[in-house]
């Protein structure tokens, strides 16, 4: 660069530094399980299904199946919602290289599915393992929780939310993130609630888009 | 594990820098009336980027078929689907112009009359034998992806009575972390619906709107055999960390 005809405040627009904006959401509409879920659409195109089950016979970690409904701001079932879950193994570890904690990997175990809501009944479910707490930002561990992910009809830019596990009262009430939501009347909008089926710990949340007529909160939805 | 990261390995790693929501619709847009309903009312909370955002699934070719990326020939029976043949092609990249490898890309789509194979789509269209309407691959090194397929019809849906979406291909992306994550539409380049549809009008700004239009690439039409569109797609992207330690709490 020529020192004698820099100048910091030159108009070039060159100079800017490349960002460039990220492509605008849409909504993923009511047909989204013919790409993401086609057996759910009513065929069957691929050899290998992406599904609701993350388990595999080698996976290590106590098993247990999570449960939800999504209803919209009459109260209403959301039958055609698409929810994707990503979380750690049974030892708080990521299945990614930008997971940088000392902790094992567990090869069978990749952390991630996808379900859809039954038509009918409205109910997601996912079949998995209670993950192991990962670190969180300012020195304190996060509770386990799982990361979930919303789309459907109507719903304009994917909806982010935690879900949590009501039988880890000591380690929610010093989840940073939990913490971190002002209202504490909204916190428990992510707690799921503990039963038991055939011997399996099964985790509900009903989450609600909106505040609805039968007294439900809103759920806490975050920009992550 | 040391206290302070290699530096090499952990630039690569850093947070995402902010989603700009204003470039973005907005979640509650009334002339799209079903988001009336299915829009929070609150704000949403921003959080710091912890692991479990700065990571995402990995996902590898095998998992994936050998027609997987080919929507003319995935589910054709006893023929080839009707309909204009087109391939698509473009780069994944993120916000600071940096390819994004190994991105899942999976596409699902009307056929040429406009109607879905989906137990809920209704349409007096017909269904087409030979077509599926629904693809997926895997970007390579410098993020590119291609698929070829048939050029989907417009539809009408009950927004307004008479609405039509323009014609469209959705799109789902899976990128290097939880934070990237995406679902859109694409268009198609001089398509007049794209202007009167309410869906199109709950992005913000033109440029953005702009973004999800593919052009035609008239230098890679396949002469005699497919016509071609160049679609191009941005995420979000991570910061550098070259000062930063671990944050207190990752190093555990």
């Amino acid at each position: 660069m020529n020192r004698t005809t820099f100048s910091p405040r030159s108009p070039t627009a060159s100079l800017a530094p490349v960002r460039l904006p990220e492509t605008a959401s849409q909504t993923a509409g009511p047909y989204v399980h013919i790409g993401l879920a086609p057996k759910q659409a009513g065929f069957d195109i691929f050899e290998n299904d992406f599904g609701p089950v993350l388990v595999s016979p080698e996976t290590r970690g106590q098993r247990i199946a999570i449960e939800g409904r999504v209803f919209d701001g009459s109260g209403s079932l959301v039958r055609d919602v698409l929810v994707e879950l990503w979380q750690a193994n049974a030892h708080g570890k990521y299945a990614h290289p930008a997971d940088l904690q000392n902790l094992p990997l567990d090869p069978s175990f990749r952390g991630w599915g996808r379900a859809c809501a039954n038509f009918d009944t409205g109910v997601f479910r996912f079949e998995t393992i209670k993950p192991g707490r990962a670190a969180g930002a300012g020195g304190v561990p996060q509770a386990p929780h799982v990361c979930l992910v919303l789309f459907a009809r109507g719903i304009n830019l994917g909806l982010h939310t935690r879900l949590y596990f009501n039988d880890e009262v000591e380690a929610n009430g010093r989840d940073p993130v939990l913490s971190g939501i002002e209202w504490a009347v909204r916190r428990q909008t992510l707690i799921a609630q503990r039963s038991e089926r055939d011997g399996v710990p099964v985790y509900s949340l009903d989450i609600r888009l909106q505040d609805t007529p039968d007294g439900g909160r809103e759920t806490v939805f975050f920009d992550i | 594990m040391s206290d302070l990261p290699t530096a090499a390995a952990s630039r690569i790693h850093g947070d995402f820098a902010q989603r700009d929501t204003a470039a973005h619709p907005a979640a509650y847009t009334p002339e799209y009336k079903t988001s009336v309903l299915r829009s929070p009312r609150n704000a949403l909370i921003s959080t710091l980027n912890t692991v479990s955002e700065r990571t995402g699934p990995v996902f590898r070719a095998d998992e994936l078929g050998p027609l997987d990326n080919d929507l003319i020939l995935n589910f054709a029976k006893d023929g080839l689907p009707i309909g204009e043949r087109i391939v698509v092609h473009g780069f994944v990249r993120d916000e600071f112009g940096r390819p994004v490898p190994n991105a899942l890309v999976e596409v699902w789509q009307a056929n040429a009359g406009g109607r879905y194979r989906h137990r809920n789509d209704k349409y007096i269209a017909p269904i087409d034998p030979n077509f599926g309407g629904c693809g997926r691959m895997l970007t390579d090194e410098n993020g590119y992806y291609a698929y070829r397929t048939i050029k989907p019809g417009p539809y009408p849906w009950r927004n307004r009575i008479n609405d039509w979406r323009p014609s469209h291909i959705h799109y789902s992306l899976n990128g290097d972390g939880w934070a990237q994550r995406l679902i859109t539409q694409m268009y198609f380049e001089g398509d007049p619906l794209i202007a009167q549809c309410p869906i199109v009008k709950t992005i913000p700004g033109e440029e953005q709107v702009r973004g999800l239009i593919a052009l035609q690439d008239t230098g890679n039409d396949i002469a005699l055999d497919s016509r071609c569109y160049r679609f191009d797609i941005t995420l979000r992207g991570r910061r550098m960390t070259w000062f930063e330690a671990a944050r207190q709490g990752d190093k555990a």
